[in-house]
């Protein structure tokens, strides 16, 4: 079937600097227009929610996935498909808790820093803190409240980039109250 | 063949949209009250589906027939429900509620940031995408079969 016949967008690849660099001009003008780095990080949560209740969606047109039995599914999809088709990387899955409800993400090099140095006065930045948003936000459209944090971040010295996990519970579907 | 109508419902039961083309007979209730007894009754055929189903399901419920027409019925992971109605000829219908999904609401309704989702799909040019889209099935003529 010619599903994707008339998308025009899959084939063209942007240019993935001019998105780098716009999240970049998008965090300085936040550090500019909030007086401190919580509220910031804030507001990239939020944002980064925002995206994901939509993204979800591109992301289930375009990839033929169905609806994951656990959460180790879940984690496979998101860093072999979903980090791969829209950042064009692939972060490793680890540090799998014993009951299988948190995991991490590795990720090697992180495409929103690339040219980022954080200066001193920063450190309670979390820079890349709108991905945390858009993993949330996009789970919770397909039933799962889960937390997501940065654990380990390149641009405060460590050796690795590492997004946080857990899986918080299951949201139930209710029939809307007042029907028959 | 042909196609009768189309509802498109959210996570939540709240009525998107609703189209039809060929549609003789007309419920005798308000279109609200049709919305809530369609999606009740949706709402209903899911879980007894799956409670009563003796194996585990991947896809669920799918369609029912009766002598007249034919409801199809397509859910996406997020919740969103594609329902048409259309004649007995008419074969498995899901690709084609797919397509709808994947190339009418994503590309016109989820990444337009004005269409708040959720609410009432007021997009004109959804609706005619939509419009032209189904009157091109090639089911959609009485007279192609």
């Amino acid at each position: 079937m010619s599903r994707q016949s008339n998308r025009t967008t899959d084939n063209k690849k942007m240019n993935s600097e001019l998105f780098t660099l716009t999240y970049g001009a998008l965090v300085t003008q936040l550090c500019k227009d909030y007086e401190n780095d919580e509220e910031v990080n804030k507001q990239l949560d939020k944002m980064g929610y925002n995206i994901g209740v939509r993204l979800i969606e591109d992301f289930l047109a375009r990839s033929s996935v169905g609806r994951c039995q656990d959460f180790r599914e879940t984690a496979d999809v998101i860093a072999k498909v979903a980090f791969k088709m829209y950042l064009g990387v692939t972060p490793s899955v680890t540090n799998w808790s014993p009951a299988g409800d948190e995991f991490s993400l590795v990720l090697e090099s992180n495409p929103l820093v690339d040219f980022v140095e954080l200066p001193d006065n920063h450190n309670v930045l979390i820079y890349s803190n709108l991905l945390c948003g858009v993993l949330r936000g996009a789970l919770e459209m397909v039933q799962m409240a889960v937390d997501v944090r940065f654990a380990q971040d390149t641009l405060r010295g460590d050796n690795v980039t590492e997004i946080r996990m857990k899986f918080i519970k299951r949201i139930e579907e209710n029939l809307p109250a007042g029907d028959e | 063949m042909t196609v009768h109508n189309l509802y498109i419902f959210d996570r939540n039961g709240a009525c998107l949209h609703y189209s039809e083309w060929n549609r003789k007979k007309q419920a005798g209730i308000s279109k609200q009250e049709e919305f809530k007894l369609m999606y009740g009754m949706l709402f209903s055929i899911r879980s007894f589906v799956s409670k009563m189903s003796p194996l585990d399901m991947r896809e669920g419920f799918q369609c029912f027939q009766t002598s007249r027409y034919k409801l199809h019925f397509y859910e996406t992971p997020t919740g969103l429900k594609f329902i048409m109605n259309t004649d007995l000829s008419v074969p498995n219908a899901r690709e084609t509620l797919h397509q709808i999904y994947s190339t009418l609401y994503v590309d016109y309704i989820v990444k337009n940031p004005l269409c708040s989702l959720g609410d009432p799909l007021q997009s004109d040019l959804f609706s005619a995408r939509l419009d032209t889209f189904i009157k091109n099935l090639p089911y959609f003529n009485p007279r192609a079969a």
